[in-house]
């Protein structure tokens, strides 16, 4: 009698069909381990079958991409001989159930994902999406998230440098934690993972394998229920130092020449390791459960193969050269173990107790995953946001608004999270948390990196596919602020349920909103994420895909947000392009925090505009032109200035739109525009000129006061203190109570 | 002058250390491996860098004063040697019984990174001697157990001793009397939480970190003289 029940084959998450098409790959029924295996990796999470035909529209080649989407994380050429790794990781499910440890392995996971390239990570930027802070369990999950992220990357020794944080009732019951990785290696550095070599040694390294983890992957890729807190088992827990030991043993191992192909245990462990290994150096991999290194007795072959236990690697080192690299290994106090064998047959064939308890093609497990093209011709799913603008009284006080915006959650200052990172550690931090896009040095080459996170939910919501384009355009704004050429993108796709046509839907506009934006921008997308699944009780978040895009820039002291001294031309690249079509008002900022609503679509964009924008703003920071620049994004006008006045100086601004609305005027969130302050507007006016773009003047800065005027009437009026105060405490002030 | 940093495997600072010492300062270094008995006779100044020594998930440096290389350094600090320990080198010297007293976690209960105000206490010292007595300086904390605790006795003999090299201006961590760094009573060993070699480069908006290896290089003349050329 078969001992694959239905009962079974659903526990492993595979549907009848999704069996049947196993056996018919076979030729033969699987046993229950080989069914696990399958269930693992062919699971949402790791397999990406319901978004890989989609993923194939974006574009992920330029002359400087190294490597593009399947490997570890993607790569670019920085010039000198070196290049950059990076890539976006979610670990939303695990930082619900745990949220320290779901977050710190979250960081532990795209870090391996980084040095098992070669490289030497030197940035960490993380997204991070929350509930409202009066649902019950936000404030115990910001701080367990905070907490874990912190404990992983400070004790590792990698720079925390900057992210963003949303709060929204959508993410009650599913937050987000997205992480990004960046790291440093030489060109003839790089490693991939790649079991090459027949008869070559297949060596487990790191810690040792527990019960930990089991079928992580299967539970990313599931609704949550109210059961969901029963699954903490499945969280694994993270060891920082572990992990440092890690990254300093892989990457003096790899300068021995021993090692010819390397890959982090992440997802699915040693499963995913193995197959995906021998899949694509087109190998088979032969290994001996009894070898691997365990930290619990009576494990079964099933639980090894599906353990997500942490801070593992698997290496294939040259035939008769593996006592080099233990050496390495044993020099940091590390386990390494050659486990089996390379072999020419394409098949993962795994012994355990002498016996064979899988033998299956690597390349049905890693590539040959059935592929949806799920239902998606509905109509974005918009919870109840409604296309038309609500009747909302113009604005009396706009001046109250603004402090009243500047201390909500999404806008205030982060600063009580970013203060427990250590964002100085490896002293390349040129710009840090806090600004419009980070910036780190690298000591090798002599230029630097400056990369940008963002994302959007609400505008995603009102219009998937326009809402992911303001995202790239608001990256590669800001990097084109601080003077960087935007050259690469990663993305974290986190979505609802993909079996629902309406968030499908989302899903494959946004995709394609991404296509067109990255295409024009040039920032080829060079690997990523994709989390589904993200509901509980049937409640989906927001579409939420999240940017992580990076630019190339010539080292330099970078140009400060804050206006630093009295009497600067305060200008604006791009013109105000007030909007005063109110169905575009409705994902502003202003609607969320004043209106307490949303409706219509997202601000509009012309992105040829902003890549003239864009362009002028990079040329006049080269040139030294500006002494603070700011970009507009969430919140508008308004709270740009403001934050461009926190150093101290404010300035005195003087409109001439009094036809325009004040709430539009001030919290209109178009994009392609960017604040500068200049000592010489000639100069910076005929770059705008030049580029095609409006330069239009502003005011000027003055000491201590923000002032606003349109026409006759003053807008606001207020010190800085005044401002500042409620920004600067608000998030700590609602964490405490 | 030649600088040796210690490199525990949980250190994350060393390479900082080490760049600060050679590659800002102009000076040589080279690391000096946890399990070393010795400390070359070439090496001027040891650095013990912050980092997570050995993971310190039991209490920072509980383990790493155990090590080979902190009998070494203890030798080398009995002979007059300057020894330098930043951050989790603070946590290890304490630790190590070459500082008296003890880091305990942040009052806050959290990790704290940020810049702060420092007064220069004292310039008695071969780690300040180039500094101002009194003056302000700026230097990135970032740690979770930086709150420095002694008895009374000891704080007031730290006090009367002039053994304080650093205080804060706007305590971070809840250390008592504002301490950021102590001397040893030979005034050969500082340990400190505030990390200088994190500004020492004018990228990282700051080289006031500087004149602590200025003030090394210039109370450690006759070694510097001739190897500081090359």
């Amino acid at each position: 009698m078969s001992s694959i029940t239905p009962d079974l084959i659903a526990r492993n998450r595979l549907t009848q069909s999704e069996y049947e098409k196993i056996v018919s790959l076979l030729g033969r029924e699987p046993s229950p381990t080989e069914l696990g295996i399958f269930g693992v990796m062919w699971s949402e999470h790791c397999s990406y079958k319901s978004s890989k035909i989609h993923l194939k529209k974006l574009p992920t080649r330029s002359k400087l991409v190294l490597q593009g989407p399947g490997e570890n994380a993607g790569i670019i050429d920085i010039g000198g001989g070196y290049c950059i790794a990076f890539k976006i990781e979610s670990h939303n499910h695990p930082s619900f159930i745990e949220p320290f440890q779901g977050a710190a392995t979250g960081v532990g996971g795209i870090l391996r994902d980084i040095f098992t390239m070669g490289a030497r990570p030197i940035a960490v930027m993380d997204a991070l999406r929350f509930g409202s802070l009066d649902a019950p369990r936000t404030k115990s999950i910001v701080k367990g998230v905070v907490s874990g992220i912190s404990h992983y990357g400070n004790c590792f020794g990698v720079p925390t440098i900057g992210g963003e944080t949303v709060f929204e009732p959508c993410y009650n019951g599913n937050p987000l934690v997205n992480v990004f990785a960046l790291g440093v290696a030489k060109h003839t550095d790089i490693f991939y993972g790649r079991a090459t070599g027949i008869g070559n040694p297949v060596i487990y390294v790191g810690a040792k394998t527990g019960r930990d983890g089991i079928q992580g992957a299967s539970m990313a890729s599931e609704e949550f229920s109210a059961e969901s807190a029963a699954k903490r088992p499945n969280v694994q827990v993270g060891d920082p130092f572990m992990e440092k030991l890690l990254l300093e043993a892989c990457l003096e191992a790899m300068k021995t020449g021993a090692i010819v192909g390397i890959q982090d245990m992440g997802a699915a462990g040693l499963t995913c390791s193995t197959c995906e290994m021998g899949s694509r150096a087109e190998t088979g991999v032969e290994i001996d459960l009894k070898y691997v290194p365990q930290r619990e007795t009576g494990m079964t072959a099933y639980e090894m193969m599906l353990s997500e236990s942490q801070e593992r690697m698997l290496l294939v080192a040259e035939k008769g050269r593996e006592e080099e690299v233990f050496a390495v290994f044993k020099k940091w106090g590390l386990d390494a173990v050659t486990i089996g064998t390379v072999t020419d047959d394409g098949l993962l064939r795994v012994k355990h107790n002498g016996e064979v308890m899988a033998e299956l093609s690597n390349r049905a497990l890693a590539d040959e995953a059935p592929i949806y093209d799920r239902p998606h011709n509905a109509k974005p799913y918009r919870a109840n946001a409604p296309f038309d603008a609500p009747e909302f009284a113009v604005s009396t006080d706009v001046h109250a608004d603004l402090i009243r915006m500047l201390a909500s959650p999404d806008l205030c200052s982060k600063r009580w999270i970013w203060e427990q990172y250590d964002y100085t550690v490896r002293t390349n931090t040129v710009q840090g948390p806090g600004s419009d896009a980070a910036i780190v040095r690298i000591k090798e080459t002599g230029t630097s990196v400056a990369m940008s996170l963002d994302g959007n939910g609400r505008y995603c919501l009102l219009d998937p596919r326009e809402g992911v384009k303001l995202i790239i355009a608001e990256c590669c704004r800001n990097l084109s602020v601080v003077g960087a050429d935007p050259v690469a993108a990663t993305n974290n796709l986190n979505f609802g349920n993909p079996e629902r046509p309406e968030i499908m839907a989302q899903l494959v506009e946004a995709i394609e909103g991404m296509s067109e934006a990255c295409t024009f921008f040039e920032t080829p997308i060079t690997g990523g994420n994709v989390s589904l699944y993200n509901e509980t009780l049937g409640e989906g978040i927001y579409p939420s895909p999240v940017m992580g895009i990076v630019g190339l820039l010539p080292t330099a002291v970078p140009v400060p947000m804050e206006f630093p001294k009295a009497g600067l031309q305060v200008l604006l690249i791009g013109g105000l392009r007030v909007d005063t079509n109110l169905q575009r008002f409705g994902g502003t900022q202003y609607a969320k925090n004043i209106l307490n609503t949303i409706w219509g679509l997202p601000p509009a964009l012309d992105m040829d505009y902003e890549k003239r924008v864009q362009s002028a703003v990079r040329e006049i920071a080269r040139a030294g032109l500006a002494a603070a620049s700011h970009d507009l994004g969430d919140g508008g006008l308004g709270v740009a200035l403001a934050e461009c006045s926190f150093g101290g100086v404010g300035a005195k601004v003087e409109l001439d739109a009094t036809q325009v609305r004040p709430d539009l005027l001030l919290f209109g969130e178009s994009p392609s525009r960017v604040i500068v302050a200049t000592a010489d507007a000639a100069a910076v006016q005929a770059i705008a000129q030049k580029h095609g773009v409006e330069c239009l003047r502003l005011g000027e800065t003055m000491r201590e006061r923000l002032q606003i005027r349109n026409g006759a009437s003053t807008l606001v009026d207020a010190s800085i203190a005044e401002l500042k105060g409620p920004w600067s405490t608000s998030l700590e002030t609602t964490l405490a109570s | 002058m030649k600088f040796g940093v210690v490199v525990f495997p949980g250190s994350n600072c060393d390479h900082d250390a080490f760049y600060a010492a050679s590659a800002n300062a102009g000076q040589q270094a080279e690391y000096i491996w946890h399990d070393s008995s010795s400390i070359a006779n070439d090496i001027d100044c040891v650095i013990v860098p912050g980092g997570f020594s050995y993971g310190d998930y039991l209490r920072c440096g509980a383990i790493a004063k155990f090590s080979p290389v902190m009998s070494a350094i203890k030798k080398f600090a009995a002979a007059g040697g300057p020894v330098l320990g930043v951050c989790n080198g603070f946590q290890i010297l304490t630790e190590s019984g070459l500082l008296p007293g003890a880091l305990l976690r942040n009052t806050q209960l959290s990790f704290v990174c940020k810049k702060v105000r420092l007064e220069v206490a004292t310039t008695n010292s071969p780690f300040t001697c180039e500094m101002v007595k009194g003056s302000i300086v700026t230097f990135p904390v970032a740690h979770g157990e930086g709150c420095y605790t002694a008895d009374d006795r000891t704080l007031d003999l730290l006090e009367a001793e002039d053994r304080i090299a650093f205080r804060y201006i706007d305590n971070p961590n809840g250390s008592a009397r504002n301490i950021a760094g102590i001397l040893s009573e030979g005034r050969n060993v500082l340990g400190m939480m505030p990390h200088p070699e994190r500004v020492c480069d004018p990228l990282m908006g700051s080289v006031e970190g500087l004149a602590l290896f200025q003030s090394l290089i210039a109370s450690v003349p006759a070694l510097s003289s001739s190897s500081s050329s090359k």
